[in-house]
């Protein structure tokens, strides 16, 4: 069974980490694993910079840029997870645009995924039913699973064909916007929390854009499964690095 | 079937196009998909759009017969003079088109992005004269360079937001219009600037562009009992002004179609923005499509004297002309076109923006037969370029 799917079945709420490939330094990929796992975190995506990330926040662009001008590539990625799986056994997701998949090769890309044990991937510029009528068989040949995004704004007809071509989690965006950290949630987010938590939906949800804190991860898992933490993670790498990843988790819960 | 060039029902043309855009889109631009034809074609849509153009734009541009410089390639050369219309350029068809689009949309807030700042003039142009909220976004290093289009904007009402991320330049306030609509789902209208971005964008870009093909062939109907051309010819940067000068002769291959790019300091010098030679297959702003990218698929930054076609793609339709050989291309240094629009303004009287100068220095090389009629799309007027043509040329 995949990673993603069993751990999906542990009984408890589950903490994402997102963090940017080869930030703070190049070869920091690594580290930044490691602790994360160490200091109790049950998933990760790993950020493939991208020069031109359309649904980042200032943050995760910011981190982008910097891990591009560091030298991170696809292939030196790949490289660094080389032995991953020695050292870390959470599930690890690759989150990404589009584009360097496709120069890649979208099929060697998902080959060398499953080779370095790369668990699914998050991809948030292929729209679902490109997905659908292009990828998702070479998707599964490589046993990956693949997670769409819905948002406050997606129809329910919508969330539930989303629902009924994946296998996974469904990402549930916050609310109307970009990633970056918020530090409370308000009466929209709950409602939308609470409407999707009642539509039943097979996948579970995991609730990602401005998680920042214990309060926001709390409220985003009252109904969802878990939530994902992105720039108040890197913000917290930029600060105060690699070492002191534990205090940031430990703070979260 | 019959073959065509106009996109396919699936938002494709050929393998270009589409819309691959994150979720947070979907429902904006799904809305537009659905809605964009059935109001573009309602009677009460289409008399204001024609009647703005008259009596706003001052359509229909002339069609003029470039005698001096017919003369001098040997050859008949008419000049499609976008460069009259209101505010100096063809961009404001486009945004007369999609203000008109948007109030039907019941949408309140306009954004926009701009490069050189024409697109963001010709926004906040009918934004003034709808009433409506308008935001330009504009790369900080354009701001700096593009002063006085920033002034514009800001005497007609705008705001205009620097985009600090990335380059600092065109690619990078597509950006941030795109997050701002993520941000905005509700009340806001994206009024892109060329025939780029996710269908149905290149399509109704287009379609609010091709008034130019469609004047052109009564105007040479009249002119030369003829209403179509051997070859048209237009310069590319997303590729708006030449959709709509090709828009009427896609399909019908009587017409040859050239598309002129910027080749910077030259197409291998590192510095250029010959898409069609330099790009590669991939994705930018929405799209499938060329575009000038690493090997590693990162979106480079590329470089011409003229601020409109410096654009690290091309539109989608455009892609498609160039992969299927429909459209000939042909790439045109800094140098050749500032000496053709200086050229063109001493022949004919008329000072071209030096992106259109880039259409014009082909006639140094490309030769037409003598009996050959050759449209050439006059895209806009050189009145913002002055400082560039006088320190060029040290006036
Ligand atoms: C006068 C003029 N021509 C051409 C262009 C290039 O745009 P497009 O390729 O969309 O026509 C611009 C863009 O600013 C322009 O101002």
């Amino acid at each position: 069974m995949n990673r993603i799917n069993q751990k999906l079945q542990e009984d408890k709420k589950l903490l994402s980490i997102y963090f940017t490939a080869g930030y703070p330094s190049l070869n920091d990929t690594v580290g930044v694993l490691q602790n994360l796992e160490k200091s109790g975190v049950d998933m990760v995506e790993i950020g493939l910079p991208f020069s031109d990330p359309l649904a980042d926040g200032p943050t995760i662009q910011a981190s982008s840029t910097q891990a591009l001008e560091n030298g991170m590539t696809s292939e030196i990625l790949f490289e660094q997870l080389t032995d991953i799986r020695k050292t870390v056994s959470i599930p690890l997701i690759i989150m990404g645009y589009l584009n360097p998949m496709m120069q890649y090769g979208i099929e060697a890309f998902c080959a060398k995924c499953k080779e370095v044990g790369i668990d699914g991937l998050i991809i948030p510029d292929m729209p679902v039913n490109v997905y659908h009528e292009q990828f998702q068989a070479i998707f599964e040949k490589y046993g990956l699973i693949n997670v769409f995004l819905i948002t406050p704004q997606t129809s329910e007809e919508r969330i539930r064909f989303i629902d009924s071509i994946s296998d996974g989690f469904i990402y549930m965006v916050s609310s109307a916007g970009t990633t970056g950290a918020k530090s409370s949630f308000g009466n929209a987010q709950s409602d939308y929390f609470d409407r999707i938590g009642n539509m039943n939906l097979k996948n579970p949800q995991v609730v990602g854009f401005g998680i920042s804190n214990r309060e926001t991860f709390t409220q985003a898992t009252s109904k969802a499964k878990g939530a994902i933490i992105g720039s108040a993670f890197i913000k917290h790498l930029t600060k105060h690095g690699v070492d002191t990843i534990s205090d940031f988790i430990n703070e979260i819960r | 079937m019959k073959k065509t060039y106009h996109v396919n029902e699936k938002g494709y043309y050929g393998t270009f196009g589409g819309a691959y855009i994150p979720e947070m889109l979907y429902p904006n631009v799904e809305e537009l998909r659905q809605k964009y034809l059935d109001i573009m074609y309602e009677d009460s849509f289409q008399k204001e759009f024609k009647q703005l153009l008259k009596d706003y734009v001052g359509r229909p541009s002339p069609l003029f017969y470039a005698e001096r410089l017919s003369e001098k390639y040997k050859t008949k050369i008419y000049l499609k003079r976008e460069d009259l219309n209101h505010t100096g350029a063809h961009k404001v068809n486009n945004t007369i088109g999609q203000i008109l689009m948007a109030k039907r949309l019941g949408k309140t807030r306009i954004i926009a992005e701009t490069g050189a700042g024409q697109h963001g003039v010709a926004t906040a142009t009918v934004c003034a004269l709808m009433g409506m909220e308008c935001i330009v976004y504009m790369g900080e290093i354009d701001i700096a360079r593009q002063a006085p289009n920033v002034a514009r904007m800001k005497m007609l009402g705008a705001e205009v937001r620097a985009a600090l991320s990335g380059s600092r330049t065109l690619k990078d306030a597509t950006n941030e219009a795109i997050r701002d609509w993520i941000s905005n789902p509700v009340d806001t209208h994206y009024i892109i600037g060329s025939v780029v971005g996710p269908h149905p964008y290149p399509d109704m870009v287009a379609r609010f562009q091709a008034v130019i093909s469609e004047e052109i062939e009564w105007q040479l109907q009249e002119k030369e009992g003829r209403s179509y051309p051997d070859h048209v010819i237009a310069c590319v940067g997303g590729g708006s002004n030449a959709a709509g000068a090709f828009y009427q002769y896609l399909d019908d291959e009587r017409v040859n179609l050239i598309a002129v790019e910027a080749a910077g300091k030259g197409i291998h010098s590192g510095e250029s923005a010959a898409t069609s030679v330099l790009g590669e297959d991939g994705i930018i702003h929405g799209s499938r499509t060329l575009l000038m990218q690493t090997k590693d698929g990162q979106i480079t930054e590329p470089y011409s004297i003229s601020a409109g076609l410096d654009y690290p793609g091309v539109g989608p339709m455009h892609a498609h002309l160039y992969a299927s050989n429909r459209a000939e291309f042909i790439s045109i240094t800094d140098d050749e076109a500032m000496t053709a629009g200086l050229e063109l303004s001493q022949l004919e009287g008329i000072i071209p923006a030096i992106e259109t100068s880039h259409a014009l220095a082909i006639f140094d090389t490309r030769k037409f037969k003598e009996d050959e009629i050759v449209v050439l799309n006059l895209s806009g007027r050189g009145d913002k370029d002055l400082n560039t043509y006088i320190e060029y040329f040290k006036l």
